[in-house]
């Protein structure tokens, strides 16, 4: 036994040695040496420090892998492993999580206002309009990824295009947000359309990269079009949404003397969280009970096999094309509300990143799984935010938690699926991911 | 003054870009039939069934349904006219429920039926009952292909157009799955048309047969008929029965 322990140690030892020597014959050209400019031309100067901190770190690096994971008879990883909650744990409190989760939603600004007052909760406020935002946004792209399999990266386009709808329209024609919130929405849809025809003979990979760049077509569009949209200077002055008429201002028919209250700008803030919240339960409520109706379910025979789907009668083409059209609908009311909470918009808010992060909720969340969309939405969304002082560190956290989340759960945080339908009585039970294998269920 | 057939099938050639899969098929299947194709692999008993479902599209020739052309109309039309696949590879959705896929396959018929319908699935395969909650990839190949031939019956097809049923089960699925279409065209006068490699169990099944090779019908006959050529137990049932 100590002998094995000895040779663990020695064998380590050396292997981490040797690993040291090839960092050092690396790193001495990469990192030792740097080119300054100097009086005359150029100069080298070294940096020996630079160099023995990154050959310690792979020094030590290597020595520990090897004598807790890779040379270990008992790996560390299976440890922590061990330590990671069990899917199991969770479902006796699952059935509650959505109405706890509902509840705390529509009482969050009181309770926000009774905690910090008017003046404290306004940064909580803000983040929790942008995270429903975001929750929004997923739940929309749920429908064309989640639901009906189609790999869209160029989401944002929608959610632009929404966005300009508003805006353009209460610029030259002057209508109100409520006027234009179903026209950005119709517009956007009709957007989809527009996409879904050129790809509908495409699938996975290729999807993606024409999606992809439909959304940076647009957002180029957007930004060179000077006379119309105004480039990158973009739009403001975007007038804020009014509750049934109501003007959040103070003094005379405004919202605050209408009701007889005192004026406060939180007034509007909590509006615009209302607003947003109610915008996306709709889009919940709707996708919900279309995966009850045939549409929705042939969204989902869709993701599962095209081929069977049109040997059994259904009209593929229409089915994508309603898929892209509702997906782009949610993602142009959202658009629109995005519009009216800034009052300013520019192409720089629709660049692919916005995309990506959307799409990174909805897969972070597990594919098709709405409560999903959420849970990932506050912990990117709301992390993003909490985290700000890390600074540029936040990306390489963030980047850290989601190789984790896809480690841990690969089909994301909630990948039941509750059949659509069942013959037994009671609640419809989920259909655990673990039982059918990775790319085949 | 021979009657129409169901389904007819004449001088159908179907290409590949350039290359050509069928040259010049004729078919007939009877209202009330069994009808088989056998043939060896990539003689085109596949592509004949996908040109039938109109994907891919037969450059020349015509299909004929019930007395209608139906060579190019697109797939999800030709499946809404009483005409039911099971396609090769069996196709089931892998992520939904039994009772899901069962509700695909009814995706276009009248709904007031879907009970009914159910219910007699359930009665010809009891195994898809007891698994109507477990996610289709969870079942077994066998199972699988039961639910395959029970999704398309819910669409309540008078032509069943079955894609190598037999593929890759064992001897005892096989019967028992053989069997079933028996059941169905017995009590139920369904009309099928059947794409086998399993040469022996498919004549023995079909009341008519055709023999496939190279994208041309070579030979065609009863099913007791053409077990009982030399040429089809030479090519296609060496090795006995299995």
């Amino acid at each position: 036994m100590a002998a094995q322990k000895d040779t663990l140690l020695s064998g380590s030892v050396k292997d981490a040695g040797m690993g040291g020597l090839v960092a050092f014959g690396l790193f001495s050209l990469m990192i030792g040496m740097k080119t300054e400019v100097d009086i005359g031309g150029l100069a080298i100067e070294y940096r020996w420090g630079a160099v023995a901190t990154a050959v310690a770190v792979v020094f030590f690096g290597r020595l520990l892998l090897n004598l807790f994971v890779w040379k270990s008879e008992r790996p560390v990883t299976g440890v922590v492993s061990g330590l990671m909650p069990k899917a199991s744990a969770f479902s006796s409190v699952a059935h509650l999580v959505t109405p706890v989760l509902f509840v705390l939603a529509v009482t969050l600004p009181f309770l926000l206002m009774y905690w910090l007052g008017a003046r404290g909760s306004r940064q909580y406020l803000d983040l929790a309009i942008l995270v429903t935002t975001y929750v929004m946004l997923g739940w929309g792209l749920n429908i064309v990824v989640g639901l009906a399999g189609l790999l869209d990266l160029g989401y944002v386009a929608f959610y632009a295009v929404g966005a300009y709808s508003y805006a353009l329209l209460a610029q030259y024609f002057g209508f109100s947000f409520w006027i234009c919130l179903p026209l950005a929405g119709i517009l956007s849809a009709f957007w989809g359309i527009i996409l879904g025809f050129p790809v509908l003979r495409l699938r996975g990979d290729y999807l993606a990269i024409v999606t992809l760049a439909f959304g940076e077509i647009i957002r180029v569009v957007l930004l060179n079009w000077y006379e119309f949209t105004g480039g990158p200077d973009g739009i403001s002055g975007i007038p804020r949404p009014s509750f049934f008429g109501l003007e959040f201002t103070r003094g005379e028919g405004g919202f605050a003397a209408f009701f007889g209250l005192d004026y406060s700008s939180i007034h509007r803030i909590i509006f615009l969280y209302y607003l947003i919240l109610i915008l996306a339960l709709v889009t919940n409520f709707v996708t919900m009970r279309l995966r009850k109706l045939p549409v929705g379910r042939a969204w989902e025979a869709l993701r599962e096999d095209e081929i069977a789907c049109r040997s059994l009668g259904i009209n593929t083409t229409n089915t994508k094309l309603t898929a892209f059209a509702l997906g782009a609908m949610f993602g142009g009311f959202a658009g629109s509300f995005f519009a009216t909470r800034q009052g300013f918009i520019s192409p720089e808010s629709f660049t692919f990143i916005e995309s990506a992060v959307i799409l990174a909720i909805v897969v972070l969340g597990g594919l098709g799984s709405q409560i999903g969309v959420v849970i990932a939405a506050v912990v990117m969304i709301g992390g993003f935010e909490f985290f700000r002082e890390f600074e540029e560190y936040r990306m390489l956290v963030f980047g850290l938690l989601m190789v984790l989340i896809m480690v841990w759960k690969p089909r994301g945080l909630i990948s039941t699926r509750t059949p659509s339908i069942t013959l037994s009585k009671g609640k419809a039970k989920g259909i655990s991911a673990d039982l059918v294998q990775e790319g085949h269920g | 003054m021979e009657r129409e057939p169901l389904l007819k099938v004449r001088g159908v050639e179907t290409y590949y870009g350039k290359i050509v899969a069928l040259r010049g098929v004729d078919i007939d299947v009877h209202e009330g039939e069994i009808v088989t194709l056998i043939g060896a692999n990539g003689a085109g008993k596949s592509t004949l069934m996908m040109t039938i479902c109109g994907s891919p599209q037969a450059r020349n020739g015509s299909i004929t349904y019930l007395g209608e052309d139906i060579t190019n109309l697109p797939t999800h039309e030709i499946m809404r006219k009483d005409i039911a696949q099971s396609p090769e590879g069996r196709r089931i959705f892998p992520r939904m429920s039994v009772m899901e896929n069962l509700q695909m396959g009814a995706a276009v018929a009248d709904p007031a039926h879907f009970h009914a319908d159910l219910e007699r699935v359930f009665t010809l395969f009891p195994r898809l009952k007891e698994r109507q909650e477990q996610r289709g990839g969870t079942l077994s190949g066998g199972e699988q292909q039961m639910l395959a031939i029970a999704r398309a019956l819910m669409g309540r097809p008078r032509l069943l157009l079955l894609d190598e049923p037999s593929l890759g089960l064992a001897p005892l699925i096989v019967k028992q799955i053989f069997d079933a279409i028996a059941e169905l065209n017995r009590t139920d006068g369904l009309t099928v048309f059947l794409v086998e490699q399993n040469a022996y169990h498919a004549l023995k099944l079909a009341h008519r047969g055709y023999v496939m090779v190279n994208g041309t019908i070579t030979l065609s006959g009863t099913g007791s008929e053409l077990l009982s050529r030399e040429e089809v137990k030479a090519a296609y049932l060496e090795g006995g029965r299995h």
